[in-house]
């Protein structure tokens, strides 16, 4: 079960070769081998949601997938999020609502918070809650970062009618 | 593959549960293997007869497929209720039934809409209905080599609706202290068939013949939902734990069925 298997895969965009032990997990992979340590460690179980990535476009946690599954598929983490090393969105309104504390939660909430927002731009404040509910915060009380997806679903919205405008 | 190892061999379709019990040591794997690249198994496909769900079919992709929300809203819900949106990025109604917990939401779900398993192993193909898979907590009828392919549903009668409901001490993401399902079939009003089904007051899934009993030749008036209500209590036989103790389970499964008999009335045309 744990011979190392050469792993070709697409992480933020960019092709990336890795060679893990066959019961890796993929987070640890991510962490350990390609260095992507926005990419958290806290449950290992599938609980807290501190290591969510998406696999081929779809919300998982890393912990939860092994490194071999990721052969051929693209996966993004929270270091994909930024764009030519400008925060995006969700990542400002998180510094302007002061929406962590101590940050171990916070990539995962990122990247299920764009994974909410590319499905749906206009979340209510439930659907926000049962969308990050895979997502365990101890410090901020989830108030604070329902209030940091809503201004930035507020803003992505405004963008993209600005840019039809344009058009 | 999976029957040639001598040693202990394991299926990955979600993984979701198997990754988990790897990490806390409970199973020690010589071989898994990963079905998800298999043609077809990560497809939903609608025929005259039904839908036949592929194992590696995620959650996620359940709740997105419109003509089997329509179909079968209940097993639907089920399905979708498993976990975190991470959790139905991956998690499976195979996976869910094979883990065979007897909280699983989906199998009640999949038992009162006629789900049936269709089971491959190195010699033959069976098909076996869903209550006859789970033989107790953790235990399967599957062989060793066998898997489960996929899970088909039939397509539903006219008139007929189904439901899921569970009760958790949360409002998300937690595991079921009381599980419902029930389907009906209305003619003229009146419930002609009914089968109801519990989860997590039993080392299994429970088909309650009694409380469908209850429910035909009604229109879901007091006396057949209170009917309906104590052949649940009845059938019931759970354990005491942190999200619920023997009596409370016993009764919430009164409770819930009534509940859910409403909603799949109402799923069926049924005028409340």
């Amino acid at each position: 079960m744990s011979n190392a298997t050469l792993v070709s895969t697409t992480v933020n965009g960019d092709p990336v070769q890795f060679a893990c032990p066959t019961d890796e997990s993929l987070m640890t992979a991510l962490r350990n081998r390609v260095g992507l340590t926005g990419v958290k460690e806290g449950c290992g179980t599938g609980d807290c949601g501190a290591c969510s990535v998406t696999l081929d476009g779809s919300l998982v946690c890393s912990c939860l997938v092994l490194g071999v599954e990721a052969e051929g598929r693209e996966v993004t983490t929270v270091e994909g999020l930024s764009e030519g090393g400008e925060l995006h969105v969700l990542q400002q309104k998180f510094i302007d609502h002061a929406a962590l504390q101590c940050g171990i939660c916070t990539p995962g909430f990122l990247v299920a918070a764009k994974s909410l927002l590319d499905r749906n731009p206009n979340p209510d404040e439930t659907e926000i809650r049962y969308a990050l509910a895979g997502n365990l915060c101890r410090c901020t009380g989830y108030d604070k970062i329902v209030h940091a997806v809503q201004a930035a679903a507020k803003e992505i919205r405004g963008k993209d009618k600005r840019s039809k405008k344009r058009r | 593959m999976m029957s040639k190892e001598k040693g202990a061999a394991f299926l990955l379709a979600g993984g979701t549960d198997l990754l988990v019990k790897l990490k806390m040591g409970m199973v020690e794997p010589d071989l898994v293997v990963d079905i998800k690249r298999i043609p077809k198994i990560d497809e939903i496909q609608a025929s005259a007869k039904g839908f036949t769900i592929g194992a590696a079919v995620s959650g996620s992709v359940i709740g997105q497929h419109m003509a089997l929300k329509a179909a079968w809203p209940g097993v639907v819900e089920a399905a979708n209720l498993i976990g975190s949106d991470q959790i139905q990025g991956r998690a499976t109604l195979a996976g869910n039934l094979c883990n065979a917990s007897p909280a699983a939401d989906s199998v009640p779900a999949m038992i009162a809409a006629g789900a049936k398993a269709v089971i491959v192993g190195p010699q033959k193909k069976r098909t076996v209905a869903v209550e006859k898979v789970v033989l107790g907590p953790g235990q399967t009828c599957l062989a060793k080599g066998e898997v489960i392919e996929a899970i088909t549903l039939p397509k539903p009668e006219s008139r007929t609706g189904d439901a899921y409901l569970r009760f958790i001490p949360r409002t998300e993401m937690d595991i079921a202290v009381v599980g419902v399902a029930i389907s009906l079939k209305l003619e003229r009003g009146v419930v002609k068939k009914a089968k109801v089904v519990l989860g997590a007051v039993a080392p299994t899934a429970v088909v309650v013949p009694a409380a469908a009993k209850a429910l035909v030749g009604s229109n879901l008036d007091d006396a057949a939902l209170d009917k309906l209500a104590s052949a649940c209590s009845a059938a019931c036989n759970p354990i005491d734990d942190k999200r619920g103790t023997v009596e409370y389970r016993t009764r919430v499964a009164g409770v819930l069925a009534k509940r859910a008999a409403k909603i799949a009335f109402q799923r069926a045309g049924g005028a409340l």
